[in-house]
């Protein structure tokens, strides 16, 4: 027998937990967006600047007129639209991560009819944007789909993928066949005429009520309907959903058609809503984020409201306090890579917990 | 225990307790073996015995309590330390390479030089010779057998020189042949001066083979007992904690009607190797058919195709001259064949784990009625007089199966499926895994939907309750029927013999 040595337990052992009670796993999470805000002060101090000050500034910022609210409001819509998208995929543990790619192509397919049938009538023309961001999106979310029904390859790597090739399609039409003339030269695509433009209803653009409508029909449809539920028995065993007698592919490729179309729905409201025009920052990583948004809202539609509005308001707030302090754009990165990292981390805890060496032995 | 050999404790374990999170697996739990021991650890299914041995081999780390090996307290933090220890553990699904040799196998993961295969291979004969295994350590693991692979498993912790063994279910997969073979090994062991600990809920090889028996309930230590001194009944009680009455019944019914008959079937496993092999018999209504055989002999491939989960190469299934290859369950239906499944994943393919009673009620029914939305309502109904009929523990419907016990999902699958009011009922492996209770529970419903006049197919791995439940009993080696014989007049080692392929004559 080799060395029996006087070995010691490990200092810490990571021990699963009883599951947390709901409002147990409340209160670590907004525990943990504290610690993230006292983490988010040191670095504020690091850099010199007075942490309650400039916390009081994202704050105010993002709410200190009613242009600002809108600015947040604008930044909310289309977070929670593309976040919906993202969730109907992900309840089928799909990992669609092409989130922008479907919001570039719903804006491409948007903006054809409103660069070239400007002349259509107004509710018409908007409609017809609509349904074209749905075919666009939706393409971009069928595409990986057929390829995982029919081929068995792996979506994460095929969706992320498109978002480059969606990129470049936009890239291609602004140098190319969609250049605005008037531009004298600069490479980008005209800016939409009025008619082809979303109408403001309360001072913002009704994308707002677009994403309410789309949050209804979206809870409504995962929760209540028949295909919400082949949706739940796919996302949980492929096998269990044969079993049952679902078409697993079929589903595959519809809930995909409709998680691209959401996403779609997202670029058509961005081009013709916010921008007035489609450029190569149409989806500028909303795609991304609207994954953590999903992801930390538990892929619960009114939770994804909340968490999305968070968002808004660090966002926009971080920009008052760029202009207002002269930080730079990355230190507000820092500030928000910092408060993510602490809430993504709180799920660790939900489910595990350290013991100390001889802790145990107290209890 | 006699004070003279107290101090040739392999292993003592004292107080040792294990939860996971609000789950204590294991509750004060002392445990002693002897060098030149085998000790059996008895106990029904999440009684802990699983838990307490991966302690024992630095898998899980205890929350309290001590453990001695040899007479000195040790603090076991990883695996390499339990081997380092002289412990080995034989695990339930064996931890091999399957592309490698033998060989390979046996020395991966040591830190000594590599030597030569001429001399490795000499080693190993020789270790091998030592305690009566037989095995060329030439081939590749994919070729062999499971009992090949689990002589595999033994070498590997022999040759890190391990004089304490721990066997988690070694026979569950083996033959009564091979069981006796690895019985035979085990003593040669106890001889030399070993330590064995055997894991099992068989009470007839507690009997056979120990020493000792300990027998642990609910995650404590219930008893320690020398095995010469008890019998199965006591152990049982023991085990359970109350008395039981270790029979099956099998009812008698007159009336057999042809309800399926199977002819050259052929189908293919997902892998593409053959599944199934030209196999034909007929599936009567108000008869128990069991099936044997050795696990992956094609009985997952013969449940899957009848059920209509799965591609059928050639053959046919035939229900009154019509002819149902292929059918789903809703053509089937209209075919005149009401098929129900219980497959042998519940929670991966039976049911949804994370969805509560209600949405797994839904499964088999959502489609039922018209329109875009699911009616929740019948299933709930459905759910709830389940609970009352069947007695399953649950805090309410709405909790997720998964949160249930074994036995409760077992009941969950089955009852929602003999609700359909089947006329064929196939079950894979419906008691793998429950306690006595959900057991004979679960034999009851099958005995009754027989006695309705219900064609039940029963896939079992434990020969005793099928010679017991069963009317006749259809025996698979490598996807072929190797016998179809009466369960009232074969025994056990017939269809061991058959498992192997050694045919008899189709009855």
């Amino acid at each position: 027998m080799s060395e029996i040595k006087g070995k010691k337990e490990p200092l810490l052992r990571i021990v699963k937990r009883a599951e947390l009670p709901g409002k147990q796993a409340f209160a670590l999470r907004i525990f943990s967006v504290f610690l993230a805000l006292c983490a988010g002060g040191v670095f504020i101090l690091l850099i010199g600047y007075n942490p309650f000050e400039i916390y009081k500034t994202i704050w105010t910022g993002a709410f200190r007129s009613q242009m600002a609210i809108q600015a947040t409001i604008k930044l909310v819509i289309p977070l929670v639209i593309s976040a919906l998208g993202i969730t109907l995929a992900f309840k089928m543990r799909f990992w669609n991560i092409g989130a922008e790619g479907q919001i570039i192509m719903g804006g491409v397919f948007a903006s054809f009819f409103a660069l070239f049938f400007t002349n259509l009538p107004h509710v018409l023309l908007i409609v017809i944007m609509l349904i074209a961001g749905i075919i666009g999106g939706g393409i971009w979310g069928l595409i990986p789909a057929f390829f995982k029904a029919k081929y068995n390859t792996n979506e994460t790597l095929f969706t992320l993928m498109l978002n480059y090739i969606a990129l470049n399609v936009v890239v291609f039409l602004r140098d190319g066949p969609w250049k605005d003339p008037e531009s004298s030269g600069f490479p980008k695509i005209a800016r939409f005429d009025k008619n082809a433009q979303l109408d403001k209803v309360l001072g913002v653009h009704c994308g707002w009520i677009i994403a309410l409508i789309l949050l209804v029909v979206v809870a409504v449809y995962l929760s209540k309907t028949k295909q919400g539920y082949e949706i739940s028995v796919v996302g949980e065993s492929h096998a269990t959903a044969s079993y049952a007698g679902i078409h697993v592919s079929k589903v595959m490729l519809r809930t995909m058609f409709l998680s691209g179309a959401v996403c779609g729905i997202c670029g058509m409201v961005q081009t013709t809503g916010s921008d007035m025009t489609l450029t190569t920052a149409v989806a500028g990583g909303v795609g991304f984020t609207a994954i953590i948004v999903a992801w930390l809202a538990q892929l619960n539609p009114a939770g994804i409201l909340v968490v999305s509005f968070l968002f808004g308001v660090l966002e926009k707030g971080s920009s008052v306090m760029q202009s207002t302090f002269g930080l730079s754009t990355y230190a507000s990165d820092v500030l928000q890579g910092v408060i993510l990292f602490f809430v993504l981390g709180c799920e660790f805890f939900v489910r595990y917990k350290f013991v100390v060496r001889g802790g145990a032995k107290k209890e | 225990m006699s004070s003279e050999i107290k101090k040739e404790y392999a292993i003592e374990c004292k107080g040792i307790r294990k939860t996971f999170g609000k789950v204590v697996a294991n509750d004060d739990i002392d445990l002693t073996v002897r060098y030149g021991e085998i000790l059996a650890l008895l106990g029904e299914n999440g009684s802990g015995k699983t838990t307490l041995m991966n302690m024992l081999s630095g898998i899980y780390h205890p929350d309290r309590g001590t453990i001695k090996i040899g007479g000195r307290e040790v603090c076991i933090n990883t695996p390499k330390d339990s081997i380092g220890l002289g412990i080995g553990m034989i695990h339930q699904h064996f931890k091999l390479v399957e592309v490698m040799s033998a060989m390979d196998n046996i020395v991966l993961g040591t830190k000594e030089k590599r030597l030569k295969p001429k001399v490795l291979k000499e080693k190993i004969l020789q270790i091998s010779e030592q305690f009566g295994l037989e095995i060329d350590p030439e081939k590749k693991i994919y070729d062999m057998s499971v009992s090949e692979k689990q002589t595999v498993e033994i070498l590997k912790v022999l040759y890190r020189g391990a004089n304490i063994l721990i066997l988690d279910e070694p026979t569950a997969v083996l033959t009564p042949q091979e069981t006796k073979k690895l019985f035979s090994i085990l003593k040669r062991m106890r001889e030399k001066g070993n330590a064995v600990i055997i894991i099992t809920h068989k009470l007839n090889e507690v009997m056979e083979i120990s020493d000792r028996v300990t027998i642990l309930r609910k995650g404590k230590s219930m008893d320690t007992v020398m095995t010469a001194e008890t019998d199965e009944k006591k152990l049982t009680e023991l085990m359970v904690g109350r008395q039981v009455s270790l029979s099956i019944k099998r009812p008698e019914v007159k009336d057999r009607k042809k309800m399926l008959s199977i002819e050259d079937l052929v189908v293919s496993k997902a892998d593409g190797t053959t599944g199934l092999d030209h196999v034909s018999f007929d599936l009567y209504g108000g008869e128990i058919l069991g099936v044997a055989g050795i696990a992956g002999s094609g009985q997952k491939e013969l449940c899957e195709s009848l059920a209509g989960l799965m591609k059928i190469d050639s053959g046919k299934v035939m229900h009154n001259d019509k002819d149902i290859t292929g059918m789903g369950f809703e053509e089937m239906t209209q075919a005149g064949v009401r098929m129900s499944f219980v497959p042998e994943d519940r929670l991966g393919m039976g049911l949804v784990a994370s969805m509560d009673m209600v949405g797994n009620m839904l499964l088999r029914s959502y489609r039922n009625n018209k329109g875009f939305f699911v009616d929740r309502k019948p299933a709930r109904q459905l759910a709830e007089s389940l609970i009352e009929k069947l007695e399953i523990l649950t805090p309410g419907v709405e909790t997720p199966v998964r949160r249930l016990s074994g036995g409760n999902v077992q009941k969950v699958l089955l009852g929602r499926e003999i609700e359909s009011n089947p006329n064929v009922l196939i079950t894979a492996y419906p008691v793998r895994g429950l306690d006595v209770n959900s057991t004979y529970r679960i034999f009851d419903l099958l005995n009754e939907q027989k006695e309705k006049g219900v064609a039940v197919m029963f896939v079992g791995e434990d020969l005793d309750a099928l010679l017991e439940l069963a009317d006749r009993i259809l025996v698979l080696c490598h996807g072929k029927i190797t016998g179809i014989v009466d369960a009232r007049e074969t025994t056990k080692e017939k269809l061991g013999l058959m498992m192997t392929g050694i045919t008899e004559e189709v009855s």
